[in-house]
């Protein structure tokens, strides 16, 4: 996990948020659409740090700890990258202090 | 779940935050039968914002909310700051009228406002069905908006309006076609951490009494992206973070939490959190285009309140979304309940609705402010009036001894020419804010 300059690392930090993991996932990117982006807008603007570089220059995702936000699909210039939704009602992110 | 009502109901409101339980409220009281769809468990538990309601609003839905909201503190502090990397000047304003009803603006965790005011409707009679997603929209043969299906079996829900109050990424209103422009400029996001802190020390850092609170604004926290951060006091905690404009915040590539973690570290700010730990971090976007950036807010069987229409007002002084979403939803809920009591529920019979918004202050403030998200996120406010103003300040209370103090003009003219600021710019920008802020 990445050192946070807050002094908690990324993992903790996101420890802190409760996260009721859906069986599926709500947001699904499509690595083919990734590769040929040379921007790579998601992997720095993505709060809960969800989307990597792999070694090889593709993109990985994973949805289980996510926001829900929206900056994802908005800072994305390559349509058809993501696809997104909701999770199922009930699931995903719960706040108490938001 | 039990099978909602198969015959349909008057109103179906998608979202419980501050928007569509004030449009379910209004319906109900109205004596109109309606469903509140919330996608999360609970109303509030998908929210995050940044701390302050502004309650008066709240006196439509009962004239002594004050006695019964789950309030954190109620804000007799609200400082404004204007940062550099190493300087501030802030401007702190203090009145202990706040302090009592009916109060000004109050710290309130969304979990608790959201699941309160949802309360509310639901004590007037609303049903509320939570962890249940609205994934789209129904229309009849004549294509007006009959309903919404969910992500319940045989989860349809038959209404004669449906009103979309579900928040900035609308996908009610986007799919009703109801957007002309959605990009990302017209949206910044919010990043929150939650720190807890002894209550006794939230009172002798800030100066507050037991029941008093803080609001924090700061401008130029943000480094070269547009935005500003915000502190505000909780009861045992205090709530700290930035606001970024998101295409600024994509192009700088620059980590959210590490802005915040800039903003927490600012000489100015840095004192107020010693020894506080992460509670909760959080993320959410806004809208911020303003006026101009708005939807159509009324199609055939629909609505459009709050956040899902882009009402929430950040005009650099201000940013207040919560008690624009209430008055949203009160008078769209006003308004659908007069459509159906008149029987003509098409865009024409609930044209009521932009009507009563243009009489109050939702869109009164938003047509006044339509030109202050541009000028507030324009680079010079951004980047060059907070560095000036620093200067100046720092300039004119600095004891240059035996050098005699130059006149504020000299210094004026010395902070403009370091960073840049002619004249001119000085007077387009006067002009400018003069027109915005009239
Ligand atoms: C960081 C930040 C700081 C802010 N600071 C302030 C502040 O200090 N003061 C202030 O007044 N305002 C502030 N705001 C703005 C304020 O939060 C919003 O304007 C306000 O929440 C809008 O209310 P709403 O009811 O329109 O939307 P929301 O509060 O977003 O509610 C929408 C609801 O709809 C639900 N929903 C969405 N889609 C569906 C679906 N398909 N099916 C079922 N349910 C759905 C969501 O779960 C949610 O409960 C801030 C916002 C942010 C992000
Ligand atoms: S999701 Fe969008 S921004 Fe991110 S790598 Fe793929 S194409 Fe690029
Ligand atoms: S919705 Fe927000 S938190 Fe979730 S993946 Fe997209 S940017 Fe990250």
């Amino acid at each position: 996990m990445t050192a946070d300059p807050a002094g908690v690392s990324f993992g903790e930090r996101m420890a802190t948020v409760e996260f009721r993991v859906a069986g599926n996932a709500h947001i699904t990117v499509d690595a083919d659409v990734c590769a040929s982006c040379t921007t790579r807008e998601c992997v720095t603007a993505c709060p809960a740090n969800l989307f990597a570089e792999t070694a090889d220059g593709g993109i990985l995702f994973n949805y289980e700890q996510c926001f829900e936000c929206g900056t994802c699909y908005m800072v994305c210039n390559k349509e058809g990258a993501i696809s997104w939704s909701y999770p199922q009602g009930g699931y995903g992110v719960v706040f108490r202090r938001g | 779940m039990s099978p909602l009502s198969p015959a349909g109901f008057d109103a179906v409101v998608v979202g419980a935050g501050p928007a569509g339980s004030a449009a379910a409220f209004a319906l109900a009281k109205a004596g109109r039968s309606v469903v509140i769809v919330e996608r999360g468990p609970y109303p509030g538990s998908k929210n995050v914002y940044g701390g302050v309601v502004y309650g008066r609003i709240l006196d439509q839905i009962d004239p002594e909310w004050w006695q019964s909201v789950p309030v954190q503190r109620w804000v007799v502090r609200r400082s404004t700051m204007v940062l550099t990397s190493s300087q501030s000047v802030s401007v702190d304003v203090r009145s202990q009228a706040w302090g009592g009803p009916p109060h000004n603006g109050m710290t309130i965790y969304r979990a608790d406002f959201d699941s309160w005011l949802a309360g509310k409707a639901v004590a007037q009679g609303a049903r509320l069905v939570c962890s249940t997603v609205a994934t789209g929209l129904i229309r009849d043969a004549s294509g007006r908006v009959c309903g919404v299906s969910t992500d319940r079996p045989q989860g349809e829900l038959r209404a004669k309006v449906v009103i979309a109050a579900d928040g900035v990424n609308s996908f009610l209103a986007k799919s009703a076609g109801l957007y002309r422009d959605s990009s990302a400029s017209h949206f910044t996001l919010g990043v929150k951490e939650v720190l807890d802190m002894d209550p006794e020390v939230i009172e002798s850092r800030f100066g507050l009494g037991g029941r008093e609170g803080l609001d924090i604004e700061a401008l130029g926290a943000t480094g070269a992206i547009p935005g500003g951060g915000f502190l505000y006091t909780n009861h045992d905690s205090v709530s700290v973070g930035v606001v970024v404009a998101l295409d600024g915040l994509a192009a700088s590539r620059r980590r959210p939490e590490e802005l915040v973690a800039s903003f927490k570290a600012h000489p100015s700010i840095a004192p107020y959190l010693r020894n506080s730990t992460l509670r909760e971090y959080s993320a959410h976007l806004i809208p911020e285009g303003g006026y101009d950036t708005m939807p159509d807010l009324v199609a055939d069987g629909m609505l459009v309140a709050g956040d899902a229409a882009g009402m929430t007002l950040a005009s650099g002084l201000w940013l207040e979304g919560v008690n624009f979403a209430v008055g949203a939803g009160l008078a769209a809920g006003r308004a659908a309940a007069a459509a159906i009591e008149a029987g003509d529920t098409t865009a024409q019979g609930l044209a009521g609705y932009r009507r009563q918004l243009e009489a109050s202050f939702v869109l009164a403030d938003h047509m006044r402010l339509r030109r202050a998200p541009a000028l507030v996120l324009s680079d010079r406010v951004q980047g060059v009036y907070n560095k000036v103003l620093c200067d100046l300040a720092e300039q004119l209370f600095t004891v240059d001894n035996p050098a005699p103090k130059p006149g504020l003009l000299t210094l004026a003219r010395r902070s403009m020419a370091k960073h840049g600021l002619k004249f001119r710019h000085l007077a387009k920008d006067g002009l400018e804010a003069a027109r915005t802020f009239r």
